[in-house]
Order: C-alpha cells, then structure tokens, then sequence
C-alpha cells in the first residue's frame, strides 16, 4: 500500500516537472475578470471577446514570434468583481499558472488593486477598461486600453453644458467604487471651473449594494438641476433612473462608460432611451475593421459587442504585439516578462478598434472617446467624438 | 423643506415596508423555535426569482394581461417560496433538532442553507442579473410637493395589512395559541397534545410565505434581480427585528419602519456618505439603553 503511493507520488511529482517542458511551445496569457458578482456582463464579454481572438490566431497555425509558431493558451480567472479576489487571482496567473502577461482587471476598483501585484512580480498587466489614474500611475509594467477619467471628465462636462445648455448640475456617484467615486470628484472640480462655484447642487452617494436610493433622488431633485451626471454601473444606472422618474424627474442623465454594457437596455427598458453617456466606442455606425469585429460577434454569440469585448480585443492584441515585437521567446519567464515590458514601451503607435493609440510614460493611452446617445430602438448611437487636444 | 421632509416620509415608509416584512419572517422563526433562520434573506431572493418566473410565465406563455398575471403570480409565488422554507426545515433544521443540537449549530447550518441558496441559484441561473416584467402599469401622482405611485401606497398597505392579519393569528387563534405555547416551554407542550412539528412547519410557511410576498413587491419595486440581492437586506431586517424586540411581532414591525426612517432620514439631512455610519449608531445607541429591543422581554439564554 505504501509501496503504491510512494510511486504515485513520485509519478506525480514527475508529470509536474514534465509539464514546462512539453509547455514551451505555448504562449500564455491570464485574464484576471469578473465572472460572477455584481458585473458578470463584463467578465463575459472580456472571455468570448479573447476566445474569438484565440480561435483565429490559433486557426492559423499559431502566433509567429521570432520565426516560430506559438499556440496561445487563455486562462480564465474569475475576480468576483471584489477588490479582493482581484489580487489573489493576479497572484496566482503570476505564480502558479505563470503566465506571460495578465489582461485585465475590467474595472478600476479591482485594477487598482491588482496593478500593485503586477508591478512588484514584474508581470505585465493590460486593463481594457479601467479609467482611474491610480491603476497605472508611478507602475512601469502596468499598462491600459481605455482613456483616462481626468480626460472623460472634462468629456463629459463639455458636452452637458453644450447638449443640455445646463448651468447647473447634480451628482451621484457610488462611493465604495474607485472608479465612480474618482469620476464624480473630477466631474465636479471640473464643472465647478467652467460655471463658478456651487453650481453642482447636490454631491450624493450609495453604496454598492444598494437598491433603494429614493432619499439621495429626492436631496437632489428638490436642487431642480439641469441634469444628473451619474458614473455608475449599468445594474444601478437602471434603477436610478427608473426610481428617479418615479419621483416625477424628467430632466436629463449624463452617464460615463460604466453604462455602456449590453445587458444595460435590458434592464433599464424605456426609461434609459433618450439619455447619453460617454464611452470608448460606438456599435451603431462602426466602420472598417471595427465594423468587421462587430459583425463577426454578434454573429457568433447573437448579441452586439459592448466597449468592454472591444477593449479586450484591442488590449489583447497589444500585448500580442509586444510578445511579437520581442523577436523571439527565451522559454525563461523572468526575461520574456521583461521582454515584453520593453516591447510594450516601444509600440510607437496602434491600430485598434476602439481607435488609435499610443502609450505615454505612464503606459496611459492617448486616445479619443465619443459620446453615444441610447435611440429608442435601445442601441448606442454615435453623437461626437472628442479627441484630446 | 417640509415637502422634501413629507417626500421622504414616503420614501421611509416604503423602504421600511421590506425591512417590516422580512423581519416578521426573522421574529416568526425565533419567536417559536429561538432559532434566527439567517437563510431568511436569501429565502427572499428566491421568492423573488420565483415571482419571476410565474410573473413571466403569467405574461408570456399564458398571455394573461398584468393584473391577472400579477393575481396568479402572488399566490404561486407564495405558495412556492413557503415550500422552499418548510423544505429547509425538513432537511437541515428538523433532524438537528432531533438530535438535540445545541443552537450555534443550527444558526451555522442557517447561514450555510443561505449561502447554499444563493450560490445554487449562481450555479444554474448564471451570474447575469434578471430584469422583473412590469405587471402594473406605474401612475404616479402629485400631491402638494410630494410624488408618490400607486407601487407605493400597494407595498405600504399591503405590509400594514399582513401585519395586523399576522398579529391577529398570533394572538387569537389556537395555532397561534400553539406557537406561542411552544415558545415558552418547547419540552412540556407536546405533553399537552400539541403536535410540535405541525406548528413549526405552520411557522415556516407563515414566515418563508411571507418572505416570497415581499420578494415579489420588491423585485415589482426595484425590478433587477441577482443572487446576492437578499443578503444585505436580510441581515439589515434581522437588526430591524432585534431593535423591535426579536421574537415579537409588533417589534419587527416596528423596527423595520425604524430602521427604514433612519436610513432615509439620515440621507436627507446629512451628507450620504455618512449613512451607514450614523444609521447604525442610533440603533447602537437604542440597543444600548434597551438591551431586548423595543418590544423584547429579558430571557436568560439568547444567541
């Protein structure tokens, strides 16, 4: 009996060793997104968004670096949409699955976090969809897709005061969210600037859990502002806007690009058409190979593509093209992570389909954003775009 | 001023409506047998994704028009959610009971029917949330300064009118006898003739019963759904329930519209982002000068 286990063990301990070996010829990439919790839409699109890209380098023989051909492998790793979760699951694609690069965490409040632990185990990271400065600030090896919240702000404050001729504006925002509690604070340093002060009439938060928020709409509806600016997440967009309207609200809703999920009209219904927000891109419209991308998806999973899938495929690429641009894989992690950092650095310019980009020193990208207005067919329409000066 | 006070009032008496609701379920349970049924919030999660699904099956399938929907849907949905708490009782409460479990153990096989719940309902359900089909159409009306819907004055009447049906159970008729009977001496009742185990599955039905009434008004109210969505609320009505007094029906009562005014009120004359913080300080605060709640009376051995 002893004799049997002492030989599984061993056999064990053999195949393990094994397994780099056999390995090599694989690229690895983890994705570190939210499967399950409050945003499992996100997660979602990030996974079939990468499995479309996975199928058609992988249909092709292979990535080729250096002359030769890599078969890439995607690891999925669901963050629970918990700041938390978000670092255990960076730690353990670096450590245990060791993978080359980690895409994501989607949104700010976990890509905080998990930037941190990319940078000290000198693994690249690329958030597609996080906008809050901290994510990439003063971290070499941490890079992203999306535009940045000090530029979305001004975005946003622009076009509501130009769209709606608002003078005044009210705020709500989730105050346990990185991301929403940054935006609405940019949001109101901003307008404050541009239409003197006090002219944001309420300044008023929630909690992430919360589905009642009849109190905070009353504060700011009794303020009788021009519009509401709310960065929140699509699920609690929905019932803002539905509980806001049930106490007799008619003005508008400027949003930001946490709206901009597909499951968004779902939930929301009626009272979400007719409102903007501003996001990545647009899906009503699209040209060229953007357009080629949504129709390939919507073609394979029945649903138009939300910026979320759009980013991950740019953000996925962009690392693809790192590895590329190495000219040529060691086999060693240590050294092609770092490879792949210089590589990243160096992309002078990318084409992406949420536009084109190019890192600064920050590994921020300088990009456009455009503002989409929900038609009453529900679908997210191409209002302007704003590029940065 | 006094618009936006009368405008959260409102506010205050439907959010405290659910708390009212969810806490009967709390006190009904602990009240009989002294167990605090921490599965009770996510027995509400289900009876809203029931309430779901009648209502959708309702609509769709049998083209009913809202409001014979929204008929067939309450009894379906409370009917199912009952059977959803009495199954938990006959699985996980009924044989440690038999076995003479001391009672942490059975609040700990609470939480996890909780957890067990919520996360079946990840596991065969999926993540993504479910938006709740409109049953009634909304009207809203103003009067004075004050906007309210025909939603709200449904949900407050309706809890004020299962309260006082609940209390009248309680204290006037012989089940109600029973119950009570076994919250005092669960050992000599069964002495009397009382069969034991009939009252405790009665309890459950009433409270899980309830519960499913109160997912199907919330999920009306608040129309997405996810699996997550009775935790929170849950552990917030059992607070509501033991400041009422746990274990008494006027005291949940009470305590959720408590509970549900210092929420609102707090948000409307203070910052918002100090709500939890001073909302749970007053209750602190009540709980500090009356230890048993508003309505409790002192026992010697609670949880």
């Amino acid at each position: 009996m002893q004799r049997t286990m002492r030989c599984l063990i061993f056999t064990g301990l053999a195949l393990l060793l094994a397994v780099p070996a056999i390995a090599t010829d694989t690229i690895k990439i983890g994705f570190n997104i939210p499967m399950t919790g409050d945003i499992p839409k996100v997660g979602e699109s990030s996974k079939l968004s990468a499995e479309m890209l996975k199928a058609d380098i992988n249909g092709n023989g292979g990535l080729e670096v250096g002359g030769k051909k890599y078969m890439l492998d995607f690891v999925y790793e669901d963050n629970e949409a918990k700041a938390e979760s978000a670092v255990t699951t960076a730690l353990k694609l670096i450590e245990r699955d060791q993978v080359l690069a980690m895409i994501g965490p989607n949104s700010s409040k976990q890509a905080v976090p998990a930037g941190q632990v990319a940078d000290d185990n000198h693994t690249v990271m690329v958030s597609p969809w996080s906008t809050n400065p901290d994510t990439t600030f003063d971290r070499p090896w941490v890079f992203r897709a999306a535009f940045l919240d000090p530029f979305q702000g001004p975005v946003a404050v622009n076009f509501a005061v130009k769209q709606f001729n608002a003078k005044t504006a009210a705020v709500l925002y989730d105050l346990s969210n990185d991301y929403s509690k940054g935006l609405a604070e940019i949001f109101r340093d901003v307008f404050e600037k541009k239409m003197g002060a006090k002219t944001v009439l309420a300044f008023e938060s929630h909690g992430t859990k919360d589905q009642d928020f009849s109190a905070q709409l009353t504060k700011i509806i009794s303020t009788n502002p021009d519009f509401i600016f709310l960065p929140d997440n699509y699920n609690q967009v929905a019932l803002i806007v539905k509980q806001a309207h049930q106490q007799g609200y008619k003005g508008q809703f400027m949003g930001s690009d946490a709206w901009g999920s597909s499951e968004l009209m779902t939930l929301c219904g009626d009272d979400c058409k007719g409102l903007y927000f501003s996001t990545h891109y647009a899906a009503a419209g699209a040209t060229g190979a953007t357009k080629t991308f949504i129709d390939r998806y919507t073609k394979k999973y029945g649903y138009v593509p939300d910026d979320v899938a759009a980013l991950t495929w740019d953000a996925t690429r962009i690392v693809l093209k790192a590895i590329q641009d190495t000219n040529g894989l060691t086999g060693k992690l240590k050294k092609d992570r770092k490879a792949i950092r210089k590589a990243m650095s160096n992309i002078p310019s990318f084409k992406g389909i949420t536009g084109d980009m190019s890192f600064d020193e920050q590994g921020d990208p300088v990009k456009c954003a455009v503002v989409v207005r929900i038609s009453d067919k529900g679908e997210f329409e191409f209002t302007e775009s704003i590029c940065p000066q | 001023m006094l618009e936006s006070f009368l405008q959260n009032l409102i506010n205050a008496l439907q959010w405290g409506s659910f708390y009212a609701l969810i806490a009967l379920g709390y006190t009904l349970v602990y009240g009989v047998l002294t167990l605090i049924n921490f599965a009770h919030g996510d027995i509400f999660m289900v009876g809203a994704y029931i309430a779901f699904f009648a209502a959708s099956f309702a609509l769709t399938t049998l083209g009913l028009s809202g409001w014979a929907a929204l008929a067939l849907t309450i009894p379906i949905t409370m009917i199912l959610t009952a059977m959803v708490g009495v199954t938990l009782e006959r699985i996980a409460y009924r044989p440690l009971r038999r076995k003479g479990a001391n009672r942490l153990y059975v609040v700990i096989t609470a939480l996890m029917c909780g957890l067990i719940l919520e996360h079946s309902n990840l596991a065969i359900l999926g993540a993504s949330r479910k938006a709740f089909p409109t049953l009634i159409d909304l009207k809203i009306y103003h009067i004075g300064g004050v906007t309210i819907t025909n939603l709200n004055i449904a949900v407050i009447l309706v809890t004020s009118l299962v309260f006082i049906m609940l209390h009248k159970i309680v204290t006037k008729t012989r089940v109600g006898m029973a119950m009570r009977a076994i919250s005092y001496d669960k050992f000599a009742v069964p002495l009397m003739g009382i069969p034991l185990d009939n009252i405790i599955v009665i309890t459950f039905i009433l409270g899980s019963g309830l519960a499913g009434l109160a997912g199907l008004m919330f999920a009306m109210s608040y129309p997405v759904l996810e699996p997550y969505m009775g935790a929170l609320i849950g552990w917030k009505a059992f607070i509501a329930a033991v400041v009422g007094g746990i274990g008494d029906i006027r005291g949940a009562f009470l305590g959720g519209f408590l509970l549900g005014a210092v929420e609102i009120m707090v948000v409307a004359f203070f910052p918002s982002t100090l709500r939890d913080l001073i909302a749970f300080t007053v209750l602190l605060v009540i709980l500090t000068l009356r230890p048993t709640g508003l309505f409790g009376i002192a026992k010697t051995t609670k949880i």
